[in-house]
């Protein structure tokens, strides 16, 4: 893969609001002293006047957000996945979810590709807590091209959002001309024996761990699942009921992400073996993003191997 | 303020403890110590300072009040009835299954509700939120937003009060009710958040300090917070607990309980022998 452009999902989230502020006068951008690493330093760039610095203070921050939609604003609070879905969890769930404002939430840096700033950075449960507030729209873009109609579908969309993205490159593997809808899963690779469903920086790597179990006979169907909130229930469905075997894949913890967001669909409507990967019930470390990822068997040869296995 | 507005906003006041105590005995829950405290002030918001229109809740140009200290919303709801936001006999389904009067506001279920709040030490952050708003929008909305002396124990408020100040919100004005106590008892035994006047001036405020139950002192305060520019504006008021029922009074433990039939008799006996007295005036 080594002439495929890679891209972290962070800057397309900068670059899309960058773009969405010219069509959207309503758009405004609120960050916590971190514009610089979520990237909203490229609207600011453009916008300052529609720029909003908080400070270190993400519980204000969102508060201010929701004050302002109430204004006609489009707001996107953005900070790391650990200060907005972590620290500011209240704060979104009772000043944004439980009135359903129409405010976006951007984090950055979620998983443990945060690398080197290790645990205390490294948000694996945003998914878990995200997905509990009714009404909240939960996202992981794939790739740099997912990730930007994520943020336009968020701009678009009457509500609260919540967006993850990476600090990390990934492989940027969707075509310019690809289209998403909210709640909607993406077929990447067709197969009958299996299939892996997967969000965020993990799609890239079950596509590659697809194209080698292919090699080895197995024919895995490969699902991108961007949109953790509403589930898109079909799509796993049909997956269970042709393939028979799921495996989910994502970098956050097995707890109450996608894999358990999956298991819940077809417990009580088409009971399927299920392997879940994902950070197991523990903390991460510091790193570099790249080792660390393959240490927690968030690679494709783990994803491989663990789908190899539950196939025998 | 002439004789007479003074008179007709203290029988305002009057209907509105009365507003309280009836949607707290319909809930057989709520919290009557706060919104009795708050009551003179609600009714000055409502029916002196605030450019509202019962008749169209959601108008884009209007002032906005947040409740900060939601918990008070019986005193909020009284007020919006007494307002003509929605009738006053819907006060006694407050909290009730199916009611719109939420236990604390909901602004998509009660007109005249401008944010949904209850969780302590959120709503001035929203408030700041909308101020910053108009003001981007070169609009001349203003915001009020009351709190509660126990909730600015909470670290949220004082990252909002920095923003105001940061963001030069002179359309917000911030309102403390400094009744003095809290659920587990007098704030300055609790944690002391004193002295309140010299940590807002520290954030950048302009402050006023007022009697909270003298409607003279009140319309002064929100006077003088019109004139000052380049800066947010706060009024701490020096209020009593309880306010108007005097076994309420002062008493933390009518902080959030709901007076049984035979207390509900001597409160509505008291406040309505001093809606006379007002009235005889």
């Amino acid at each position: 893969m080594a002439d495929i452009k890679k891209i972290a999902t962070r800057e397309s989230y900068g670059n899309a609001l960058a773009a969405l502020g010219k069509e959207m006068p309503e758009l405004v951008v609120l960050d916590a002293d971190l514009a610089g690493a979520t990237k909203t330093s490229i609207f600011q760039k453009a916008f300052p006047e529609r720029h909003i610095d908080c400070g270190i203070a993400e519980c204000d921050m969102v508060g201010v957000a929701a004050g302002l939609s109430t204004m006609g604003f489009v707001p996107f609070a953005s900070s790391f996945a650990m200060f907005a879905a972590g620290r500011a969890f209240e704060q979104i769930r009772n000043t944004v979810g439980y009135p359903h404002l129409n405010v976006k939430i951007g984090a950055t840096h979620g998983g443990i590709s945060v690398g080197e700033d290790g645990a205390s950075h490294q948000c694996n449960e945003d998914f878990a807590v995200m997905r509990t507030i009714p009404g909240m729209v939960v996202m992981c873009p794939a790739d740099a091209v997912e990730a930007e109609a994520v943020v336009r579908a968020a701009a678009k969309h009457q509500g609260p959002v919540y967006m993850r993205f990476s600090r990390f490159a990934s492989p940027v593997f969707h075509g310019e001309d690809y289209s998403f809808e909210i709640g909607k899963g993406e077929v990447l690779q067709d197969g009958t024996d299996v299939a892996i469903i997967a969000n965020g920086l993990m799609v890239s790597e079950a596509l590659e761990a697809g194209k080698a179990l292919e090699a080895k006979g197995i024919h895995a169907r490969v699902i991108n699942m961007c949109t953790i909130k509403p589930l898109d229930e079909e799509l796993v469905l049909k997956a269970a009921k042709e393939c028979g075997k799921i495996v989910t894949v994502e970098e956050h913890s097995i707890i109450g992400g996608l894999g358990e967001a999956v298991c819940s669909v077809l417990s009580e409507q088409y009971p399927v073996p299920v392997k879940r990967i994902g950070v197991n019930d523990e903390f991460g470390h510091s790193g570099p993003a790249g080792e660390l990822l393959k240490q927690f068997g968030l690679c494709a040869e783990h994803i491989a191997e663990v789908t190899e296995a539950f196939c025998k | 303020m002439t004789q007479a507005e003074r008179k007709e906003l203290q029988v305002l006041a009057c209907k509105v403890r009365v507003g309280v105590i009836d949607a707290v005995y319909g809930a057989k829950s709520g919290h009557p110590g706060g919104s009795l405290s708050a009551a003179d002030l609600f009714t000055y918001l409502y029916f002196k300072e605030m450019r509202v229109d019962p008749a169209d809740p959601k108008k884009a140009q209007r002032d906005r009040f947040v409740l900060s200290k939601g918990h008070t919303a019986p005193g909020l709801y009284s007020t919006l009835a007494l307002r003509g936001f929605f009738p006053r006999e819907d006060l006694h389904n407050l909290r009730h299954i199916g009611s719109y009067l939420q236990g604390h506001p909901n602004m998509n279920t009660t007109p005249g509700i401008d944010m949904s709040t209850g969780s302590l030490g959120q709503g001035i952050s929203t408030a700041c939120g909308m101020a910053l708003g108009a003001k981007m929008k070169g609009t001349d909305e203003r915001v009020y937003t009351l709190l509660g002396d126990g909730e600015i124990q909470e670290g949220q408020v004082w990252e909002a009060m920095m923003f105001a100040s940061h963001n030069k919100l002179d359309n917000l004005v911030v309102i403390i009710d400094n009744n003095g106590l809290q659920i587990d008892g007098r704030v300055a035994d609790v944690m002391s958040p004193y002295p309140i006047k010299e940590k807002c001036e520290a954030f950048g405020f302009e402050v006023a300090e007022i009697d909270g139950h003298d409607f003279d002192q009140i319309e002064a305060a929100f006077q003088q917070a019109k004139t000052v520019k380049g800066k947010p504006f706060a009024i701490i008021m020096k209020t009593l607990k309880g306010k108007g029922v005097s076994f309420m009074e002062d008493q933390a433990g009518w902080h959030g309980k709901a007076p049984n039939a035979e207390e509900y008799e001597i409160a509505m006996n008291e406040l309505k022998a001093h809606l006379a007295e007002v009235e005889a005036q």
